[in-house]
């Protein structure tokens, strides 16, 4: 049974990450996806510190606000005239830093370790049972990240034409009407989201492995947005079960083998992808050179 | 202060102090050039892609030194390099997610390694994870003559080299007309930066080391426009983000040096947007204020002659 719980949990946080990612590569925001996974973590500490337990509701909203600041800063700093990527490091790293040392102040009162921030404790998902009226509703985490998936799906499906435009030509959006910003917080709000409600699964690090690899592995198998989400998701599930596979033959990390398996099949798509991997590039140029020295033999 | 002072009197103590001051001069000055080059976030990929490196070096020798370690990460920091420049090459990715991409699956795979290590019979693993948020305070004298020395060679390189590295970070174009081997030395450039994620590591931690090469270098370029000024200015605040992080995490019982450093060096950088002269906060509002009120003077001037020429007429 508990294989089955961590399979399922693995497979809503790629979910998550995998529907938002997508987003964030599009609009070559990789690295603020990274900077929010790491400046959620004094939002979850302080919310762990002022509820004394892992209150998903206090800690979403804590993690969500930590998520808009950073959004916010980055923004800010890049207004006056520092560059974009020592905007994102100075911020992340500052907030992460709170985090840690709030952690190790209050480690002893609390039961938040680091090892379960940075790697998460998949393992132990099925021993956190919600329950309602006596009744075992199955594990919290199950329907923390269902929940979060839900309101993505929601949200996503309900604007897709705005995050459409607003990925691939953020002037014209702005052109005809869209408020770009506000659907740029949306987003970021969404990416916190699934950050926070994944950090419990699979660590705060690791999940930026999640929120990039998969979206950058659909991107080089397809050009249309729907297939991209579709396959990005399916990687991310995919890079689940083999993940889970190895680290049981090998006895490591979860959260680690599953980041691994999902960056192998990237490296699988990189160079294998129909239309535009690496090999499958060379062996087209050969073939075309091959048929183009034909042709001016024959000509003579 | 009394604090400061007993600490000082701590022989070993006093080592570790000046080997975190040497490591944030160091790691400031390299840090210039990068966020100069816009490169701030490599310096990040390759602390996090160390951690693979270093798991892998202590596996193959069983022992924690800093120089097996160096040659681990920078083995694993030369891998990532060319795995961010192939990617964004070879595909239509962009830099940033070829940057996420590689950190997070280098790092995912030092976890793996790491847990592999921790779960298997490896002697001698304990304190491996300290490498995480880095622990001043557990590090042997050896190792800080080490980090120590190391951290003045790449001063050192970095000065006699200051012309060369100056033109790449502005115009690489013109340096490779004057003939200067710019590939190689952006190259090197890379590998001062691999040497001072490595030396940092036990200090600072692979999660925030980045930390060192980006804040003091944007806090540095508030202060002034001249290349000199502003390497030694990050490396000054640099170090003395080292010497604060160090002496408080001593001072405080279970605290990690990474995180006080980072904060430190927050400090410094929040001082310097609010202080900085012409980019500064303060002075762009002073600025404001100065240019209004003598556009409110000259206004009053022109209403004033256009009354008189009014009046005669």
């Amino acid at each position: 049974m508990s294989d089955f719980w961590i399979l399922l949990t693995g497979s809503l946080v790629a979910a998550c990450c995998g529907i938002v990612g997508v987003f964030l590569v599009l609009r070559k925001m990789a690295m603020i996806g990274d900077a929010i996974s790491h400046s959620v973590m004094p939002g979850i500490v302080i919310a762990f510190l002022l509820s004394g337990s892992r209150d998903s509701m206090l800690m979403m909203s804590a993690a969500l606000l930590f998520g808009l600041i950073t959004t916010f800063l980055i923004g800010l700093m890049q207004r006056t005239g520092i560059q974009s990527d020592a905007s994102i490091g100075v911020v992340f790293t500052a907030l992460f830093a709170i985090g840690v040392i709030l952690v190790s102040l209050f480690a002893r009162q609390v039961h938040l370790d680091q090892d379960a921030i940075l790697y998460g404790e998949i393992a132990f998902v099925h021993w956190n049972i919600w329950e309602l009226g006596g009744v075992n509703m199955g594990p919290k985490a199950v329907w923390l990240l269902g929940f979060t998936l839900v309101v993505i799906i929601a949200v996503i499906s309900l604007f897709y034409k705005q995050f459409k435009l607003a990925s691939f030509d953020p002037a014209l959006a702005a052109a005809v009407g869209i408020p770009v910003a506000f659907f740029h917080y949306l987003l970021m709000g969404l990416v916190s989201m699934a950050t926070v409600s994944s950090f419990e699964s699979v660590g705060a690090i690791l999940v930026v492995g999640l929120l990039i690899i998969p979206p950058s592995t659909a991107y080089l198998l397809t050009d249309r947005l729907g297939v991209m989400l579709g396959l990005s998701v399916a990687v991310g599930v995919a890079g689940t079960f083999l993940g889970y596979g190895a680290s049981v033959l090998l006895d490591a990390s979860i959260a680690g083998c599953m980041v691994v398996a999902v960056a192998v099949l990237f490296a699988a798509a990189f160079l294998f992808s129909p239309s535009q991997g690496l090999v499958v590039t060379k062996l087209r140029q050969r073939r075309l050179a091959a048929q183009a020295a034909i042709a001016s033999v024959q000509k003579q | 202060m009394n604090n400061f002072f007993a600490m000082l009197g701590d022989p070993n103590m006093r080592w570790i102090f000046l080997g975190c001051m040497l490591l944030g001069l160091s790691s400031g000055v390299i840090g210039s050039f990068s966020y100069l080059r816009k490169q701030s976030l490599v310096g990040d990929t390759l602390a996090h892609a160390a951690l693979p490196g270093i798991c892998i070096a202590f596996m193959l020798t069983g022992v924690k030194s800093i120089g097996v370690f160096l040659v681990g990460a920078a083995a694993a920091g030369f891998l990532a390099t060319f795995g961010i420049s192939f990617i964004t090459r070879h595909t239509k990715l962009k830099q940033d997610a070829a940057l996420g991409i590689v950190l997070s699956s280098f790092f995912g795979l030092g976890i793996v390694l790491l847990t592999f290590i921790q779960h298997g019979d490896y002697g001698n693993q304990a304190g491996l994870d300290k490498f995480l948020f880095g622990q001043a305070a557990a590090m042997v004298g050896g190792d800080v003559i080490t980090m120590s020395v190391i951290s003045a060679v790449l001063v050192g390189i970095c000065s006699l080299l200051f012309k060369q590295f100056k033109l790449i970070s502005f115009d690489p174009g013109f340096a490779k007309g004057l003939g200067y081997r710019v590939g190689l030395l952006e190259q090197l450039l890379m590998l001062l930066v691999v040497v001072a994620v490595v030396i940092g590591i036990q200090a600072v931690g692979v999660v925030l080391i980045a930390a060192l090469l980006i804040t003091p270098a944007v806090s540095a370029r508030y202060w002034t426009n001249t290349l000199g000024i502003m390497v030694t200015l990050s490396g000054m605040i640099g170090a003395l983000s080292g010497g604060l992080g160090a002496w408080i995490s001593s001072s405080v019982s279970n605290l990690p040096t990474g995180p006080v450093t980072v904060l430190a060096a927050t400090l410094f950088f929040a001082a310097s947007v609010l202080l900085g002269p012409e980019r500064g906060l303060l002075a762009k509002w002073l600025l404001r204020q100065k240019v209004k009120r003598s556009y409110h003077a000259e206004r009053e001037v022109r209403i004033a002659e256009a009354m008189k020429g009014e009046s005669v007429s």
